[in-house]
């Protein structure tokens, strides 16, 4: 299968080590993957905040991207990212009145998946540990994200996958479904509410005792790794790609809490 | 050939308590900052929530329910005009009389006018969202009447001289020793020996309330629903206290917004299953009261409705908006709202908090209503309240879509760091190049970021980002450098 890869600003920006892994996984598995040159965000920061008018060159380019490359689907590992590109796409196109883009806009979001749901749903992946060699020996709690969670309805896919991995013990978070008060520019405009979110989604996650908290969507895990690393709690965040893509001979290594590389012994 | 758009005719904003006098985030600082005031909410909220999941999760067909509850409210928005009119000629033909209010003032004025007809100085109450929404209560004070509310929660609302926090539970940011100390200080005869056990509390409201009930003549109730082909008007709750007031009075004023019409008693099937599961948590509440116009020799011999618009008509109008009419007033929505949780209910300033009101009551009086433009923004746009809906309003759509129309309200003025930031963004990730050259400057950020590796304080708005969160160092490459260096592209 031909995978247009769709890496998300914030990840090819900031995280490029989950977009790495996302390359490597579906290589793993026999795939060729393309990356649209033209691509550059989704705009849901655009459209979240208001800005129709703002997102509607940035909706256009993004379907322009993934409009110029032959493929058969694309993957972001990002289930914020991808709901945007399938929910508020047509829906910002039909506001400006672009009846051409929202059709446009339609179509390409029916051929985009977000990571895990390609991996289960489509790629057929129920053993990562056997199919991909996932091998990750650290305690790690997952945090759902909302997008994921509510708009994709991804349910257990992701947790799902991350059982599957060697060597990891997966611990339940408390109170795993409430946000943990990113939301964007929400997290600047009523940067206070957000913060009291945030300090129960860490302190939730430090009850766990687990070293990682996993998660599918870099815009959160920037949040949640943001406080764990200004209150020195030690617990890194990773992406499930990451964890899905490191093996017995590469393991990934375990970021600090606010991102740094720490080295890693293995076991 | 040329028109001339004539627009919707008589849409007139709402008024009454629909607004937020201060924006949302600093009412919300101030909020937080009660620490007594978080430890209640936390606690009622998650018990309520396990409630309602308990009851709708048991229920087969309970996305059915609510498909069929959304149906309904979307076909009543679509014919309100035709309903509305059958709805006046049901309740008048059964000895009712129907009476319009175009806004909060209007229908106060009604209401005292009914009362004042009557001969007496005071009434009772049923707990109603549409009397709070208006006032009414506080205009008919300054006329001279006093107006108990019969509602435990709604009583020590009234007791305290405060606002009610929530719209189901009136007094959800009090806790049960708060509630004992308000009766030992506002309750005439109240037994000073009076404990905080639930039991003892709700027998003291008991005896108070009963002389009122005795006494009254003139009752005043909202609706849950209006019967358009029957004129019918229903009341559900908990405490007896409703059917107290709307069987022993002799006069019956019944405050129903227009959105609350039903087209058929048949659809009442529908809606007594989803609001008791989606309010309380139960699988039926205890009292569901349903009247139609007078019946000689049993309960009130003199019947009015005032329907009421105050901004619906305004909410109507707007496409993306008007679903937000669909609302029953259960408050599922409000109790699974992490940030309503943290806020709690007098941080949104309007009668209506929590999801539902952030998007409400700008609708009702216009985003550009005092500080109704920052409610919209109240939300991390989790989605628990739309799942949580049962009548499945897309609150975080209508939150979107709300925040344009606030960002276009204030086009063409100052531009806010907000509008520089975004519109800078715009320009830069329209463009995969254009971001790839942005990108080039990551390096700087990994030298900003010093020896720790870790960017603690910023300027600006995003100031408030780091008032909690660093932010990691960049990457010293991109995705897009290491991509085209591993595929040898320039």
């Amino acid at each position: 299968m031909k995978i247009a890869l769709f890496a998300t600003c914030i990840v090819d920006g900031m995280y490029p080590r989950a977009a790495q892994a996302t390359v490597a996984l579906l290589e793993r598995l026999g795939h060729e993957v393309v990356f649209p040159k033209g691509q550059a965000c989704c705009g849901q920061m655009h459209v979240n905040s208001g800005y129709f008018k703002e997102a509607v060159p940035v909706v256009a380019n993004h379907v322009r991207a993934f409009e110029s490359e032959d493929y058969d689907v694309a993957v972001a590992p990002s289930g914020s990212c991808v709901a945007s590109v399938k929910h508020q796409h047509p829906m910002v196109a039909r506001r400006a009145g672009h009846a051409g883009l929202e059709e446009r806009a339609t179509a390409v979001g029916k051929k985009t998946y977000e990571l895990s749901e390609l991996l289960v749903d489509v790629l057929g992946v129920t053993d990562p540990a056997i199919q991909l060699g996932s091998y990750f020996p650290h305690t790690v709690t997952y945090h759902p994200s909302c997008h994921g969670m509510r708009l994709l309805k991804l349910g257990d896919r992701q947790a799902g996958l991350l059982r599957g991995v060697k060597g990891l013990e997966l611990v339940d978070l408390p109170e795993a479904d409430q946000c943990c008060g990113f939301g964007g520019t929400f997290s600047v405009k009523n940067a206070d509410v957000s913060s009291a979110m945030l300090a129960d989604k860490t302190a939730n996650i430090r009850s766990t005792g687990a070293s990682v908290c996993a998660g599918g969507d870099y815009s959160c895990l920037m949040h949640i790794g943001g406080g764990l690393s200004r209150q020195d709690s030690g617990v890194a965040t990773l992406h499930l790609a990451e964890i899905l893509a490191s093996t017995e001979t590469e393991p990934a290594a375990v970021p600090g809490p606010a991102g740094q590389t720490v080295k890693v012994v293995v076991k | 050939m040329s028109r001339t758009p004539l627009g919707m005719p008589g849409l007139r904003p709402g008024s009454g308590n629909l607004f937020a006098e201060e924006k949302f985030p600093s009412a919300a600082r101030r909020e937080l900052g009660n620490a007594q005031l978080r430890r209640n909410l936390k606690h009622a909220t998650s018990t309520i929530r396990t409630k309602r999941l308990n009851v709708t999760g048991e229920l087969p067909d309970w996305e059915e329910l609510r498909e069929a509850g959304s149906a309904l409210k979307t076909s009543v928005m679509a014919r309100l005009p035709e309903l509305l009119e059958a709805f006046e000629a049901n309740v008048t033909a059964r000895g009712g009389t129907v009476h319009w209010a175009r806004d909060a003032e209007e229908a106060n004025s009604i209401i005292h006018g009914l009362v004042k007809a009557e001969g007496v100085d005071e009434v009772v109450k049923v707990k109603s969202m549409a009397t709070q929404e208006i006032g009414m209560n506080e205009y008919l004070e300054e006329h001279g009447t006093a107006a108990y509310e019969t509602d435990l929660a709604e009583l020590i609302v009234q007791l305290d001289h405060d606002k009610p926090s929530h719209i189901l539970v009136p007094a959800i940011h009090k806790n049960r020793t708060e509630v004992r100390d308000i009766f030992l200080k506002e309750m005439p005869d109240v037994d000073p020996d009076l404990t905080d056990e639930p039991r003892r509390l709700a027998m003291a409201a008991r005896a108070h309330l009963r002389a009122k009930f005795l006494t009254a003549k003139v009752a005043i109730s909202g609706a849950n629903f209006g019967i358009a082909d029957s004129g019918t008007l229903g009341v559900v709750e908990s405490e007896g206290n409703g059917r107290m007031c709307l069987t022993l009075p002799e006069t019956l004023i019944t405050v129903m917004g227009i959105e609350k019409l039903l087209p058929t008693f048949a659809d009442l099937e529908v809606f007594l299953q989803l609001l008791p599961r989606s309010s309380t948590g139960e699988r039926m509440n205890p009292y569901t009261s349903l009247w139609t116009g007078v019946t000689e020799g049993d309960g009130p011999s003199n019947f009015h409705v005032v329907l009421l618009d105050n901004g619906r008509t305004n909410a109507l109008a707007d496409e993306m908006g008007r679903s937000a009419l669909h609302c029953i007033r259960c408050s599922a929505c409000i109790n699974v709202c992490p940030v309503y949780e943290r806020a709690g209910g007098h941080a949104y300033g309007s009668t209506y908090p929590g999801p539902i009101g952030a998007i409400l009551s700008p609708l009702m009086t216009g985003v550009e209503a005092e500080e109704n433009g920052s409610l919209p923004y109240a939300s991390s746009l989790c989605g628990a309240c739309y799942d949580a809906c049962p009548v499945k309003i897309n609150i975080p759509d209508i939150l979107v879509h709300l925040r344009g129309k606030d960002v276009d309200a204030h086009r063409g003025g100052m531009p806010t760091q907000m509008d520089v930031g975004l519109k800078a963004a715009s320009w830069a990730l329209s463009d995969g190049r254009r971001l790839g050259a942005v990108e080039k400057l990551l390096p700087l950020g990994r030298a900003a970021a010093g020896k720790d590796k870790k960017i603690k304080k910023l300027p600006g708005i995003a100031a408030g980002w780091t008032q909690s969160r660093d932010i990691p160092a960049p990457p010293s490459q991109s995705f897009r450098d290491w991509w085209a260096k591993e595929h040898k592209e320039s």
